[in-house]
Protein backbone atom coordinates (compact mmCIF):
# COMPACT_ATOMS: atom_id res chain seq x y z
CA UNK A 1 0.00 0.00 0.00
CA UNK A 2 1.17 3.52 -0.79
CA UNK A 3 2.32 5.16 2.43
CA UNK A 4 1.94 8.69 3.77
CA UNK A 5 5.15 10.69 3.44
CA UNK A 6 7.01 12.67 6.11
CA UNK A 7 9.13 15.44 4.62
CA UNK A 8 11.57 17.70 6.48
CA UNK A 9 12.06 21.09 4.83
CA UNK A 10 15.42 22.88 4.95
CA UNK A 11 15.80 26.60 4.30
CA UNK A 12 19.02 27.31 2.45
CA UNK A 13 20.85 30.59 2.11
CA UNK A 14 24.07 30.77 0.12
CA UNK A 15 24.49 27.02 0.38
CA UNK A 16 23.98 26.81 4.15
CA UNK A 17 21.02 25.75 6.24
CA UNK A 18 19.48 28.66 8.09
CA UNK A 19 16.66 29.16 10.59
CA UNK A 20 18.51 27.19 13.22
CA UNK A 21 19.13 23.51 13.41
CA UNK A 22 20.03 21.79 16.61
CA UNK A 23 21.60 18.36 16.32
CA UNK A 24 24.37 17.59 18.73
CA UNK A 25 25.78 14.67 16.80
CA UNK A 26 26.31 16.62 13.60
CA UNK A 27 29.77 17.86 12.83
CA UNK A 28 28.27 20.87 11.11
CA UNK A 29 24.59 21.60 11.55
CA UNK A 30 24.69 24.24 8.86
CA UNK A 31 25.78 21.86 6.12
CA UNK A 32 22.66 20.81 4.18
CA UNK A 33 24.29 17.57 3.01
CA UNK A 34 25.06 16.46 6.57
CA UNK A 35 21.51 17.25 7.60
CA UNK A 36 20.01 15.57 4.58
CA UNK A 37 22.08 12.50 5.27
CA UNK A 38 20.85 12.38 8.85
CA UNK A 39 17.22 12.76 7.84
CA UNK A 40 17.53 10.13 5.10
CA UNK A 41 19.03 7.72 7.61
CA UNK A 42 16.40 8.33 10.26
CA UNK A 43 13.18 7.84 8.37
CA UNK A 44 12.50 10.88 6.15
CA UNK A 45 10.64 9.82 3.00
CA UNK A 46 11.70 12.81 0.92
CA UNK A 47 13.41 16.15 1.48
CA UNK A 48 12.64 19.71 0.42
CA UNK A 49 15.33 22.36 0.06
CA UNK A 50 14.08 25.91 -0.14
CA UNK A 51 16.57 28.39 -1.53
CA UNK A 52 16.13 31.78 0.09
CA UNK A 53 19.32 33.28 -1.37
CA UNK A 54 18.66 36.59 -3.01
CA UNK A 55 21.95 36.89 -4.89
CA UNK A 56 23.19 35.48 -8.18
CA UNK A 57 26.17 34.11 -6.28
CA UNK A 58 23.78 32.35 -3.91
CA UNK A 59 22.01 30.73 -6.87
CA UNK A 60 25.28 29.36 -8.22
CA UNK A 61 26.13 27.95 -4.82
CA UNK A 62 22.69 26.35 -4.81
CA UNK A 63 23.46 24.44 -7.99
CA UNK A 64 26.66 23.05 -6.52
CA UNK A 65 24.80 22.16 -3.36
CA UNK A 66 22.08 20.30 -5.28
CA UNK A 67 24.76 18.25 -7.07
CA UNK A 68 26.38 17.53 -3.74
CA UNK A 69 23.10 16.38 -2.17
CA UNK A 70 22.27 14.22 -5.20
CA UNK A 71 25.64 12.48 -4.90
CA UNK A 72 25.19 11.57 -1.27
CA UNK A 73 21.47 11.12 -0.67
CA UNK A 74 19.54 8.02 -1.74
CA UNK A 75 15.98 9.33 -1.33
CA UNK A 76 14.10 11.82 -3.54
CA UNK A 77 14.38 15.56 -3.01
CA UNK A 78 12.66 18.71 -4.20
CA UNK A 79 14.31 22.09 -4.72
CA UNK A 80 12.36 25.34 -4.55
CA UNK A 81 12.84 29.09 -4.34
CA UNK A 82 13.25 31.63 -7.11
CA UNK A 83 12.78 29.18 -9.99
CA UNK A 84 11.19 31.03 -12.89
CA UNK A 85 12.16 29.46 -16.21
CA UNK A 86 12.61 26.22 -18.11
CA UNK A 87 16.35 26.89 -18.06
CA UNK A 88 16.35 27.10 -14.23
CA UNK A 89 14.56 23.77 -13.99
CA UNK A 90 16.74 22.12 -16.62
CA UNK A 91 19.76 23.25 -14.64
CA UNK A 92 18.56 21.89 -11.31
CA UNK A 93 17.39 18.56 -12.75
CA UNK A 94 20.77 18.18 -14.44
CA UNK A 95 22.44 18.72 -11.09
CA UNK A 96 20.41 15.78 -9.77
CA UNK A 97 17.24 17.28 -8.23
CA UNK A 98 14.21 15.02 -8.57
CA UNK A 99 11.52 17.68 -8.44
CA UNK A 100 11.24 21.45 -8.43
CA UNK A 101 8.78 23.52 -6.47
CA UNK A 102 7.37 26.61 -8.20
CA UNK A 103 5.33 29.29 -6.48
CA UNK A 104 5.29 32.98 -7.49
CA UNK A 105 6.50 32.46 -11.04
CA UNK A 106 3.59 30.10 -11.72
CA UNK A 107 1.16 32.79 -10.55
CA UNK A 108 2.86 35.44 -12.67
CA UNK A 109 2.91 33.21 -15.74
CA UNK A 110 0.70 30.12 -15.41
CA UNK A 111 1.78 28.79 -18.84
CA UNK A 112 5.10 27.96 -17.19
CA UNK A 113 3.37 24.99 -15.52
CA UNK A 114 2.26 23.57 -18.88
CA UNK A 115 5.70 24.11 -20.38
CA UNK A 116 7.51 22.41 -17.50
CA UNK A 117 5.09 19.52 -17.39
CA UNK A 118 5.39 18.95 -21.15
CA UNK A 119 9.16 19.14 -21.13
CA UNK A 120 10.08 17.31 -17.94
CA UNK A 121 6.94 15.34 -17.05
CA UNK A 122 4.42 16.23 -14.36
CA UNK A 123 6.17 14.03 -11.78
CA UNK A 124 8.81 16.70 -11.20
CA UNK A 125 6.52 19.75 -11.10
CA UNK A 126 5.42 20.63 -7.57
CA UNK A 127 3.29 23.76 -7.34
CA UNK A 128 3.63 25.48 -3.97
CA UNK A 129 0.70 27.62 -2.87
CA UNK A 130 0.80 29.99 0.11
CA UNK A 131 -2.69 30.97 1.16
CA UNK A 132 -4.28 32.84 4.03
CA UNK A 133 -7.84 32.55 5.26
CA UNK A 134 -9.31 36.04 5.56
CA UNK A 135 -12.97 36.29 6.61
CA UNK A 136 -13.58 32.71 5.57
CA UNK A 137 -11.97 33.10 2.14
CA UNK A 138 -8.67 31.37 1.32
CA UNK A 139 -6.60 33.90 -0.64
CA UNK A 140 -3.42 32.99 -2.50
CA UNK A 141 -0.34 35.07 -1.65
CA UNK A 142 2.78 35.84 -3.68
CA UNK A 143 6.45 36.28 -2.88
CA UNK A 144 6.77 34.18 0.26
CA UNK A 145 3.35 35.25 1.51
CA UNK A 146 4.05 38.99 1.41
CA UNK A 147 1.69 40.02 -1.41
CA UNK A 148 -2.00 39.05 -1.53
CA UNK A 149 -3.54 38.20 -4.91
CA UNK A 150 -7.16 38.15 -6.06
CA UNK A 151 -7.04 34.38 -6.40
CA UNK A 152 -8.92 31.82 -4.38
CA UNK A 153 -6.91 28.81 -3.16
CA UNK A 154 -9.27 26.17 -4.54
CA UNK A 155 -9.67 27.81 -7.95
CA UNK A 156 -5.93 28.19 -8.34
CA UNK A 157 -5.28 24.62 -7.18
CA UNK A 158 -7.73 23.29 -9.74
CA UNK A 159 -6.11 25.37 -12.45
CA UNK A 160 -2.57 24.17 -11.69
CA UNK A 161 -3.76 20.55 -11.73
CA UNK A 162 -5.32 21.16 -15.15
CA UNK A 163 -2.08 22.71 -16.38
CA UNK A 164 -0.03 19.65 -15.45
CA UNK A 165 1.19 20.02 -11.86
CA UNK A 166 2.21 16.66 -10.41
CA UNK A 167 1.66 17.65 -6.77
CA UNK A 168 0.46 20.61 -4.74
CA UNK A 169 2.34 21.84 -1.69
CA UNK A 170 -0.14 23.92 0.28
CA UNK A 171 1.09 26.14 3.10
CA UNK A 172 -1.51 27.71 5.33
CA UNK A 173 -0.16 31.10 6.38
CA UNK A 174 -2.64 31.12 9.27
CA UNK A 175 -1.09 27.96 10.68
CA UNK A 176 2.56 28.35 9.69
CA UNK A 177 4.84 28.80 12.68
CA UNK A 178 2.01 28.41 15.20
CA UNK A 179 2.61 24.75 16.09
CA UNK A 180 -1.15 24.37 16.59
CA UNK A 181 -1.80 21.88 13.80
CA UNK A 182 -2.35 21.93 10.04
CA UNK A 183 -5.24 23.58 8.16
CA UNK A 184 -7.15 20.32 7.90
CA UNK A 185 -10.45 21.61 6.52
CA UNK A 186 -8.82 23.33 3.56
CA UNK A 187 -6.50 20.35 3.01
CA UNK A 188 -9.38 17.87 2.99
CA UNK A 189 -11.24 20.03 0.49
CA UNK A 190 -8.17 20.15 -1.77
CA UNK A 191 -7.62 16.43 -1.48
CA UNK A 192 -11.24 15.62 -2.29
CA UNK A 193 -11.53 18.02 -5.21
CA UNK A 194 -8.22 17.23 -6.87
CA UNK A 195 -6.78 14.02 -8.22
CA UNK A 196 -3.07 14.76 -7.63
CA UNK A 197 -1.21 14.31 -4.32
CA UNK A 198 -1.45 17.09 -1.72
CA UNK A 199 1.48 17.96 0.54
CA UNK A 200 0.47 19.73 3.75
CA UNK A 201 2.64 22.45 5.24
CA UNK A 202 2.34 24.87 8.15
CA UNK A 203 1.42 24.23 11.75
CA UNK A 204 3.11 21.00 12.84
CA UNK A 205 3.76 21.03 16.59
CA UNK A 206 3.30 17.46 17.80
CA UNK A 207 2.59 13.90 16.64
CA UNK A 208 -1.18 14.32 16.99
CA UNK A 209 -1.05 17.08 14.38
CA UNK A 210 0.40 14.61 11.88
CA UNK A 211 -2.26 12.01 12.75
CA UNK A 212 -4.91 14.69 12.17
CA UNK A 213 -3.44 15.95 8.91
CA UNK A 214 -3.57 12.47 7.41
CA UNK A 215 -6.94 11.43 8.88
CA UNK A 216 -8.91 14.68 8.82
CA UNK A 217 -6.85 16.65 6.30
CA UNK A 218 -6.56 13.63 3.98
CA UNK A 219 -3.09 14.82 2.98
CA UNK A 220 -0.74 12.53 1.07
CA UNK A 221 2.39 13.96 2.67
CA UNK A 222 3.25 16.40 5.46
CA UNK A 223 6.11 18.87 5.68
CA UNK A 224 7.64 20.35 8.78
CA UNK A 225 10.81 22.24 9.62
CA UNK A 226 11.52 23.37 13.15
CA UNK A 227 9.97 20.41 15.02
CA UNK A 228 12.40 18.17 13.15
CA UNK A 229 15.39 20.52 13.16
CA UNK A 230 15.23 21.05 16.89
CA UNK A 231 14.68 17.37 17.61
CA UNK A 232 11.26 18.04 19.17
CA UNK A 233 9.92 15.22 17.02
CA UNK A 234 12.06 12.29 15.89
CA UNK A 235 10.75 11.03 12.58
CA UNK A 236 11.00 7.34 13.53
CA UNK A 237 9.05 7.93 16.75
CA UNK A 238 6.48 9.91 14.81
CA UNK A 239 6.09 7.07 12.34
CA UNK A 240 5.55 4.55 15.15
CA UNK A 241 2.82 6.80 16.49
CA UNK A 242 1.23 7.07 13.04
CA UNK A 243 1.40 3.31 12.60
CA UNK A 244 -0.30 2.81 15.98
CA UNK A 245 -3.08 4.99 14.65
CA UNK A 246 -3.51 2.82 11.56
CA UNK A 247 -1.81 5.26 9.20
CA UNK A 248 0.42 3.47 6.69
CA UNK A 249 4.02 4.67 6.82
CA UNK A 250 7.35 3.36 5.61
CA UNK A 251 10.03 2.08 7.96
CA UNK B 1 32.45 -3.62 -14.43
CA UNK B 2 31.43 -1.70 -17.52
CA UNK B 3 27.95 -0.23 -16.92
CA UNK B 4 26.40 1.91 -19.65
CA UNK B 5 23.27 4.04 -19.24
CA UNK B 6 21.37 4.42 -22.51
CA UNK B 7 21.35 8.15 -23.27
CA UNK B 8 18.51 9.07 -25.61
CA UNK B 9 17.55 12.40 -24.09
CA UNK B 10 14.84 11.13 -21.74
CA UNK B 11 15.93 10.20 -18.30
CA UNK B 12 17.29 11.05 -14.91
CA UNK B 13 20.75 9.89 -15.89
CA UNK B 14 22.47 11.87 -13.13
CA UNK B 15 20.57 10.21 -10.29
CA UNK B 16 21.38 6.77 -11.67
CA UNK B 17 25.05 7.65 -12.18
CA UNK B 18 25.28 8.94 -8.61
CA UNK B 19 23.62 5.79 -7.28
CA UNK B 20 26.18 3.57 -9.03
CA UNK B 21 28.96 5.85 -7.87
CA UNK B 22 27.84 5.19 -4.29
CA UNK B 23 28.32 1.49 -5.11
CA UNK B 24 31.81 2.23 -6.40
CA UNK B 25 30.96 1.88 -10.11
CA UNK B 26 31.49 4.61 -12.70
CA UNK B 27 28.53 4.21 -15.03
CA UNK B 28 28.94 6.04 -18.34
CA UNK B 29 26.13 7.21 -20.59
CA UNK B 30 26.12 6.68 -24.30
CA UNK B 31 23.98 6.22 -27.39
CA UNK B 32 26.86 4.72 -29.38
CA UNK B 33 25.81 1.32 -30.64
CA UNK B 34 29.28 -0.27 -30.27
CA UNK B 35 29.66 1.00 -26.72
CA UNK B 36 26.23 -0.36 -25.82
CA UNK B 37 26.91 -3.74 -27.42
CA UNK B 38 30.17 -4.25 -25.55
CA UNK B 39 28.93 -3.14 -22.11
CA UNK B 40 28.70 -5.65 -19.25
CA UNK B 41 25.44 -4.20 -18.04
CA UNK B 42 22.93 -1.76 -19.57
CA UNK B 43 20.57 0.61 -17.78
CA UNK B 44 17.62 1.87 -19.81
CA UNK B 45 16.17 4.87 -17.95
CA UNK B 46 13.21 7.03 -18.73
CA UNK B 47 11.32 9.97 -17.33
CA UNK B 48 8.70 12.01 -19.16
CA UNK B 49 6.16 11.15 -21.79
CA UNK B 50 6.12 7.78 -23.62
CA UNK B 51 5.45 8.80 -27.23
CA UNK B 52 8.12 11.52 -27.29
CA UNK B 53 10.60 9.17 -25.60
CA UNK B 54 9.87 6.54 -28.26
CA UNK B 55 10.37 9.14 -31.00
CA UNK B 56 13.80 9.93 -29.55
CA UNK B 57 14.64 6.22 -29.44
CA UNK B 58 13.68 5.82 -33.08
CA UNK B 59 15.63 8.90 -34.18
CA UNK B 60 18.79 7.42 -32.70
CA UNK B 61 18.05 3.92 -34.05
CA UNK B 62 18.13 2.58 -30.49
CA UNK B 63 14.67 1.05 -30.87
CA UNK B 64 16.34 -1.56 -33.10
CA UNK B 65 19.46 -1.99 -30.96
CA UNK B 66 17.96 -2.46 -27.49
CA UNK B 67 15.85 -5.60 -28.18
CA UNK B 68 18.95 -7.27 -29.70
CA UNK B 69 21.19 -6.75 -26.67
CA UNK B 70 22.58 -9.91 -25.08
CA UNK B 71 23.86 -8.69 -21.71
CA UNK B 72 21.60 -7.94 -18.71
CA UNK B 73 19.48 -4.83 -19.39
CA UNK B 74 17.54 -3.04 -16.66
CA UNK B 75 14.70 -0.72 -17.67
CA UNK B 76 13.67 1.77 -15.00
CA UNK B 77 10.21 3.41 -14.78
CA UNK B 78 9.33 4.70 -18.27
CA UNK B 79 12.25 2.63 -19.56
CA UNK B 80 10.46 -0.51 -18.37
CA UNK B 81 7.16 0.67 -19.85
CA UNK B 82 8.77 1.27 -23.25
CA UNK B 83 10.02 -2.34 -23.22
CA UNK B 84 6.39 -3.54 -23.15
CA UNK B 85 4.12 -4.17 -26.19
CA UNK B 86 2.13 -1.00 -26.02
CA UNK B 87 1.35 1.91 -23.69
CA UNK B 88 -1.83 3.95 -23.50
CA UNK B 89 0.33 7.03 -22.91
CA UNK B 90 0.38 8.83 -26.26
CA UNK B 91 -0.99 5.63 -27.86
CA UNK B 92 2.57 4.32 -28.20
CA UNK B 93 3.84 1.04 -29.62
CA UNK B 94 6.67 -0.29 -27.43
CA UNK B 95 9.79 -2.37 -27.99
CA UNK B 96 7.75 -5.58 -27.50
CA UNK B 97 10.25 -7.24 -25.17
CA UNK B 98 7.73 -7.86 -22.38
CA UNK B 99 4.46 -9.32 -23.60
CA UNK B 100 2.16 -6.95 -21.70
CA UNK B 101 0.35 -3.63 -22.22
CA UNK B 102 0.74 -0.51 -20.10
CA UNK B 103 -2.42 1.26 -18.94
CA UNK B 104 -3.32 4.40 -17.03
CA UNK B 105 -4.52 4.31 -13.44
CA UNK B 106 -8.20 5.19 -13.47
CA UNK B 107 -10.08 7.43 -11.09
CA UNK B 108 -10.10 5.53 -7.81
CA UNK B 109 -6.68 6.84 -6.75
CA UNK B 110 -4.47 9.91 -6.92
CA UNK B 111 -2.49 10.04 -10.16
CA UNK B 112 0.51 10.00 -10.34
CA UNK B 113 1.15 7.39 -7.70
CA UNK B 114 3.87 9.25 -5.83
CA UNK B 115 5.82 7.86 -2.92
CA UNK B 116 6.77 4.66 -1.13
CA UNK B 117 4.88 1.45 -1.80
CA UNK B 118 5.68 -2.19 -1.06
CA UNK B 119 6.78 -4.81 -3.55
CA UNK B 120 5.83 -8.45 -3.12
CA UNK B 121 5.77 -11.85 -4.94
CA UNK B 122 9.52 -11.42 -5.54
CA UNK B 123 10.74 -13.97 -8.06
CA UNK B 124 14.23 -13.21 -9.34
CA UNK B 125 17.88 -12.93 -8.32
CA UNK B 126 17.35 -9.22 -8.87
CA UNK B 127 15.66 -9.31 -5.45
CA UNK B 128 18.31 -11.31 -3.61
CA UNK B 129 18.44 -10.19 0.05
CA UNK B 130 15.33 -8.06 -0.45
CA UNK B 131 12.59 -8.90 2.01
CA UNK B 132 8.99 -9.42 0.97
CA UNK B 133 6.98 -6.19 1.26
CA UNK B 134 10.08 -3.99 1.08
CA UNK B 135 9.38 -0.30 0.34
CA UNK B 136 10.36 1.23 -2.99
CA UNK B 137 9.92 4.76 -4.34
CA UNK B 138 7.36 4.98 -7.15
CA UNK B 139 6.37 7.89 -9.40
CA UNK B 140 4.06 6.93 -12.25
CA UNK B 141 0.64 7.37 -13.83
CA UNK B 142 0.73 4.23 -16.00
CA UNK B 143 1.32 0.62 -15.00
CA UNK B 144 2.12 -2.73 -16.60
CA UNK B 145 -0.79 -5.13 -16.08
CA UNK B 146 -0.58 -8.40 -14.16
CA UNK B 147 1.15 -10.82 -16.54
CA UNK B 148 3.39 -13.84 -17.00
CA UNK B 149 6.66 -11.87 -17.20
CA UNK B 150 6.07 -10.48 -13.71
CA UNK B 151 8.83 -10.95 -11.10
CA UNK B 152 7.27 -8.61 -8.51
CA UNK B 153 3.89 -7.00 -7.92
CA UNK B 154 2.65 -3.87 -6.19
CA UNK B 155 -0.82 -2.74 -5.25
CA UNK B 156 -2.30 0.64 -6.20
CA UNK B 157 -5.90 0.57 -7.31
CA UNK B 158 -5.03 -2.82 -8.82
CA UNK B 159 -2.44 -5.49 -8.28
CA UNK B 160 0.02 -4.80 -11.08
CA UNK B 161 3.53 -5.74 -12.25
CA UNK B 162 6.15 -3.72 -10.36
CA UNK B 163 8.97 -5.66 -12.05
CA UNK B 164 9.27 -7.74 -15.23
CA UNK B 165 11.78 -10.17 -16.68
CA UNK B 166 12.31 -11.92 -19.97
CA UNK B 167 15.62 -13.65 -20.74
CA UNK B 168 18.36 -11.02 -20.19
CA UNK B 169 15.85 -8.15 -19.92
CA UNK B 170 14.67 -6.79 -16.58
CA UNK B 171 12.35 -3.91 -15.84
CA UNK B 172 11.35 -2.17 -12.61
CA UNK B 173 8.53 0.35 -12.29
CA UNK B 174 9.99 1.93 -9.14
CA UNK B 175 13.22 3.94 -8.84
CA UNK B 176 15.91 1.78 -7.18
CA UNK B 177 18.32 4.75 -7.43
CA UNK B 178 16.00 6.69 -5.09
CA UNK B 179 14.84 3.84 -2.86
CA UNK B 180 17.32 4.13 -0.02
CA UNK B 181 19.35 1.10 1.11
CA UNK B 182 16.99 -1.51 -0.39
CA UNK B 183 17.15 0.20 -3.77
CA UNK B 184 20.95 0.13 -3.63
CA UNK B 185 20.79 -3.60 -2.91
CA UNK B 186 18.72 -4.14 -6.08
CA UNK B 187 21.26 -2.21 -8.18
CA UNK B 188 24.01 -4.26 -6.57
CA UNK B 189 22.13 -7.46 -7.39
CA UNK B 190 21.79 -6.31 -10.99
CA UNK B 191 25.55 -5.80 -11.20
CA UNK B 192 26.02 -9.37 -9.97
CA UNK B 193 23.64 -10.99 -12.47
Amino acid sequence: MLTKRIIPCLDIKNGRTVKGVNFVELRDAGDPVELARRYAKFGADELVFLDISATIEGRKTMRNMVANIAQHINIPFTVGGGISSIADVDDLLHCGADKVSINSSAIKRPDLINELSDKFGNQCVVIAIDAKQIEGEWTVHLAGGTIPTQMNLFDWAEEVEGRGAGEILFTSMNNDGTKTGFANDALAKLSETLNIPIIASGGAGNAQHFIDVFKEGKADAAIAASVFHFGEIEILDLKKELKNNNIEVRF
Amino acid sequence: MNVVIVDYGAGNIKSIQFAFKRLGVDAVHSRNIEILKTADKIIFPGVGEASSAMTMLKESGLDQVIPELKQPVLGICLGMQLMCNYTEEGNTKGLEIFDVDVKRFKTGVKVPQMGWNTITDLKSDLFKNIKDLEFMYFVHSYYAAYCEAMIATANYEYLYASALKKDNFYGVQFHPEKSSVAGEQILKNFLEL
